[in-house]
């Protein structure tokens, strides 16, 4: 019989490590199933499936059985998980995320062995044909990406992971990297393979020290399998704390050892990236879909979703809601149904006003525009961005005025400082907004702002300054009543 | 300075080893002494002035020791929806520890939420922010 205690850190921070201490040697540490208000979540194999026991503490662990109160039945019949389409996550929570077995086991390395089967170029078609965009939030195709550095000549070309999940209200890279690390290495092994670099590097922040240790150990194990050597290796880097280095070549400026300052664009990274060669740089959810398109090919993937937006997304859901978690889906779900069907509204049980999506340069909606469907063009169209696919959900207790300024606080405080229209613009901004809440010639303030914030969209390096005007003037849009004092 | 020259000598030859090599003297002496900027500078063929930016530029490097335990709190969207305001106090109030913000830990749908060295914690309230408290001053 075995029992599952979750590794993942969200488990582990309400308890999980003591509750596997207490059901003695030999328990699994998965990842989690992404229901993280029933972590840690112990699950016990029985001949009928996985049974698993809620919110369980060191104490429950001896006396638990059918009629215990935390148990929750069947763990795969429970709705949350019964409504998705899990291509990314099909093994996540599953699985011993150490286990090379185990992910072998479930699939793992088909789309590896296909890819080596088909060769470079017909692997970079194969993703390009499945309309997989980059995952971290800008949306460009993963196929052009890697159609460009694959025909960069050059004698070393790199492979950028970019785990540098920065945004408030993510969790689905951190895990990937706990709950299922080969298929990344997997993933990226695929890509390396398609532009021709021979190596790759992992750019994981410092606030995700499980993560860390997850993916070394995981990088260690394929290595003495043999799946990673000379002709293609992966090296973890940590970062030190800064958001901005999330933006691609702020990244690679970092791993270069330099302040993460913006680089001008171009040259892109493809034509001149990491130490001045041809560099893919793609996000932990780009690189861990390319396994399941080449195990199960282009058209299998690019089936899912609607319009220009292809495939599964894992979609994050934070903040103020009931059933917070991680919920992979085909693109095309409306957020309503994600919010209040999936979700089950607020937690605090009072009435949603406002979720944000996409992380703190994404925009706030009212549940007005809860048809709104999750696509990156519908989202465009309604000023806003599905970014990195986090909603953070807020009660009717939220300050909208407030959330405003700390858009421009957060961007203030984490502004590389290279562009005037980020680094002044953001300190320019909170002052325009205390302004205005405090009553001054609101009119002029309020002209001001938009005015500001649309020299910091089409102004600045990079999405920091880029974007910070999306959750500043959906705020004054949908929420105006919050601005007037 | 022993442990500076013993972290160089565990990074010679790395490319890109800056950073790693200020995260592990961060680590090890929880701080980037002044003093430590030339011998770095000197190891990796640098300018002082190219490595004080560095260790200026990332929040995670600190010039001077906390010289108290530090308890890093999430203020981010998602554990501000979740009321870190309503425990953030808590942190503030107690002198044996210095609270520093972070901007999320990834522990959204959890939040309130902690970090103490590399132990995370989440769903705090009042009463187990002043145990962490505790438990982090002992």
């Amino acid at each position: 019989m075995r029992i599952f205690v979750p590794g993942d850190a969200a488990a582990v921070a309400v308890g999980a490590d003591e509750v596997a201490a207490a059901a003695g040697e030999g328990v699994i540490r998965n990842g989690s199933r992404g229901m993280f208000e029933l972590e840690p979540l112990l699950e016990v194999e029985t001949p009928e499936g996985r049974v698993g026991y809620a919110r369980v503490t060191a104490d429950d662990v001896r006396s638990l059985g059918p009629d215990h109160p935390k148990c929750v039945g069947l763990v795969d019949e429970l709705p949350f998980l019964k409504r998705q389409t899990r291509l990314t996550f099909a093994r996540c929570g599953i699985t011993d995320p150490q286990s090379i077995d185990d992910y072998r086991g479930h699939g793992g390395f088909k789309g590896l062995e296909r890819a080596l089967a088909l060769g470079p170029a017909a692997t970079v078609e194969e993703v390009f044909d499945s309309g997989l965009r980059g995952r971290g939030g800008a949306g460009f195709p993963a196929g052009i990406k890697w159609r460009t550095a694959a025909a960069a000549p050059s004698a070393q070309k790199y492979l950028v992971c970019n785990a540098d999940e920065g945004d408030s209200g993510t969790f689905a890279d951190r895990m990937v990297m706990e709950g299922d690390p080969f298929m990344l290495i997997e993933g990226m092994a695929i890509a390396g393979f398609a532009v021709g670099a021979t190596r790759g590097y992992i750019y994981v922040r410092s606030e995700y020290p499980h993560a860390i240790r997850a993916m070394g150990q995981a990088i260690e194990t394929a290595r003495t399998h043999g799946l990673l050597g000379p002709a293609f290796d992966i090296e973890v880097r940590v970062g030190a704390g800064a958001y901005v280095c999330g933006e691609e070549t702020s990244l690679l400026e970092s791993i270069e050892g330099k302040r993460g300052e913006v680089r001008a664009k171009p040259p892109l990274p493809a034509h001149q990236g990491l130490f001045g060669q041809p560099t893919i740089i793609n996000n932990v959810l780009t690189l861990a879909a390319a396994p399941f398109i080449l195990a199960e090919g282009a058209k299998a993937y690019a089936d899912y979703g609607m319009g220009r937006s292809r495939g599964t997304m894992p979609i994050q859901l934070a903040g103020n809601i009931r059933n917070g978690g991680l919920f992979e889906t085909a693109f095309g779900i409306t957020l309503g149904e994600l919010v209040n069907d999936v979700g089950g509204g607020t937690l605090s049980g009072r009435p949603v006003r406002a979720v944000q999506v996409g992380g703190p340069l994404g925009a706030y909606f009212p549940p007005a525009m809860f048809h709104l469907p999750f696509d990156y063009e519908a989202f465009a169209a309604a000023d806003g961005l599905i970014g990195h696919a986090g909603i953070v959900v807020f009660d009717d207790t939220v300050d909208m005025a407030g959330m405003a300024r700390f858009a421009m606080h957060f961007c203030a405080a984490e502004s590389c400082g290279k562009c005037t229209p980020c680094r002044i613009g953001s300190v320019r901004g909170m002052e325009v907004i205390d302004r205005i809440v405090a009553g001054e010639d609101v009119a002029a303030n309020v002209a001001l702002i938009e005015e500001l914030c649309e020299t910091m969209k089409f102004g600045s390096l990079c999405a920091l300054g880029g974007f910070t005007p999306y959750p500043v003037l959906s705020a004054l849009r949908h929420f105006p009543e919050d601005f007037a004092s | 300075m022993t442990e500076i020259e013993e972290i160089l000598r565990r990074h010679a030859g790395r490319s890109g080893a800056l950073l790693p090599i200020l995260n592990d003297i961060q680590a090890a002496l929880g701080h980037v002494p002044d003093a430590a900027v030339p011998i770095v500078a000197e190891a990796l063929n640098l300018s002082r002035a190219e490595v004080h930016g560095v260790v200026t530029f990332y929040h995670d490097l600190k010039r001077v020791p906390a010289g108290r335990p530090v308890i890093k709190l999430c203020r981010a969207e998602a554990c501000q929806a979740r009321g870190v305001a309503r425990i953030a106090p808590v942190f503030e109030g107690d002198s044996r520890i210095l609270v520093e913000t972070v901007y999320c830990l990834g522990l959204c749908a959890s939040g309130p939420s902690a970090m103490i060295g590399e132990r995370v914690f989440a769903r705090l309230d009042e009463a187990s922010a002043r145990r962490l408290i505790d438990e982090a001053a002992a």
